[in-house]
């Protein structure tokens, strides 16, 4: 039930203080448009952003920063198998 | 796309598993406590090429399995009823109950069932239906249940009172303690499941790397999380450390979703809850708490529930628990294919007889009994 791809946000609706609005982000990705609920969000989005999904409720908004630390991360434990490669 | 093409890089999952192979100094056991890495494991071909020392089960984290027979028959017992929607999420709707009767066979037979993508698909069911009961049962962990939280509080304040949820949420921590609690499961580390950590925080994990000496790493989805999650363990392992790491930070903090879990603890309070296979774990699962019984199909309807009977021949509950392997179950694969599934492990495409069915290449039990 989890393996759900980040999706884009191309448009907001409702406001993150008035929980009696309906709180809803439009997002794409791959082609497929949805609408989401941002009920439960951890961080409130913006345009632009990119969410994390679950049966229809955004539950986490992506920190660009946070991926790409994540990915340097991979790198840098890759590159160390690259030099300890060449140890003969 | 962004965010995932650069996680699924062949050339970097290649020197990642360079790595893995590296860090693995000595034999140790893993269990992926969720369904979606079961697969992802599988799907991408990793299972094949991790290096032999390391041997991973499955644990109980696919939500449609862990449903109880006696939670299924509960479910058909109220799609039976007149003037009534059940909505419920595709994953239920062949699983069996008891009797091996699922949901799909009491849509044959003429009762209402929709299958909807998100519990606010039924909330809007019932408005659309105002002389209708809409049901929705409610199964899945952290993850599913801050969202049926946020459609239980908007029913009521969009006053819609023919809305339902019969709640079986459950909350990962305590099965997992009740399995590692029996030392013969003898693992060494944790695949801490990404999406219900985003919901919990990776600190939640603290608690089991402490008591059980476990080495406990938060993952994603794709190759590269997993394989980077699988180097952080080896690395605590052949160091015997034993402690939390998050291989996911993109998605998971240390704290989790401090929102989401408000939303949860307005809604529901902690219960008793019945496991398929597991039986009832003392504070396991989340009720609909007395201010919202209007919403509860529970309290609402007074279902009396017979005691559940499991498929005969099954062992899911021997699987959920990561004692045997599905090739170890004689049913594997004979009588029991994805396309004709008696336990629950063989019908989520998430379960893990369905994940070793579809990819392991295993296709026969191996104590097959055909008949
Ligand atoms: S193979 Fe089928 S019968 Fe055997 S444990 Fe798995 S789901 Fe149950």
């Amino acid at each position: 039930m989890c393996l759900a791809i980040p999706m884009q946000i191309i448009e907001i609706r409702g406001d993150a203080d008035d929980f009696l609005t309906e709180q809803i982000a439009v997002v794409v990705a791959d082609g497929i448009r949805r609408e989401t609920r941002l009920d439960i969000v951890d961080r409130w989005p913006q345009v632009g952003d990119y969410l994390i999904i679950h049966a229809g409720f955004a539950i986490h908004t992506l920190d660009p920063g946070e991926a790409e630390i994540n990915l340097k991360l991979m790198r840098e434990m890759a590159d160390g198998l690259a030099r300890t490669d060449q140890v003969p | 796309m962004k965010y995932v093409d650069e996680f699924r890089d062949p050339e970097l999952t290649a020197h990642l598993l360079h790595e893995l192979t590296a860090a693995t100094t000595r034999p140790f056991r893993v269990m992926e406590v969720c369904g979606t890495h079961t697969m992802a494991i599988f799907r991408s071909g990793l299972r094949a090429l991790l290096p032999s020392q390391i041997e991973l089960i499955s644990g109980p984290g696919c939500p449609v399995c862990v449903t109880s027979a006696s939670h299924i028959d509960a479910f058909l017992q109220m799609a039976e009823l007149p003037d009534t929607h059940l909505a419920v999420f595709g994953d239920l709707f062949r699983v069996p109950g008891s009797n091996g009767v699922t949901l799909a066979h009491a849509r044959a037979r003429g009762a209402k069932i929709e299958v909807v993508y998100s519990a606010v698909d039924g909330l809007e069911l019932a408005r659309q239906n105002p002389a209708e009961l809409v049901i929705f049962p409610g199964i899945g962990f952290e993850t599913t249940t801050p969202g049926i939280a946020a459609t239980i509080l908007a029913a009521r304040q969009q006053n819609i009172d023919n809305f339902m949820v019969f709640s079986t949420h459950k909350t990962m921590l305590p099965p997992l303690m009740a399995l590692l609690d029996d030392p013969a499961l003898g693992i060494d580390g944790l695949l801490c499941p990404g999406h219900v950590s985003s919901i919990i925080g990776a600190a939640a994990y603290q608690p089991l790397a402490e008591q059980y000496d476990l080495a406990c790493v938060v993952a994603g989805f794709e190759p590269t999380d997993i394989l980077q999650a699988l180097i952080l363990m080896a690395r605590q392992i052949s160091e015997g450390r034993a402690e939390v790491e998050n291989a996911y930070t993109r998605a998971v903090t240390w704290e989790g979703n401090a929102r989401a879990r408000a939303m949860v603890a307005t809604i529901f309070a902690p219960a008793d809850m019945s496991w398929r296979g597991l039986g009832l774990i003392a504070g396991s699962g989340l009720a609909i708490r007395e201010e919202y019984a209007g919403f509860d199909a529970q309290s609402r309807l007074a279902l009396t529930v017979p005691e559940s009977k499991e498929p005969p021949g099954c062992l899911c509950g021997e699987i959920l628990k990561g004692i045997i392997a599905p090739p170890a179950c004689p049913l594997f694969g004979s009588r029991c294919t994805p396309s004709s599934p008696i336990g629950p492990c063989m019908v989520s495409s998430e379960g893990t007889c369905s994940a070793w069915f579809s990819y392991s290449g295993e296709t026969r039990s191996a104590t097959a009994i055909t008949n």
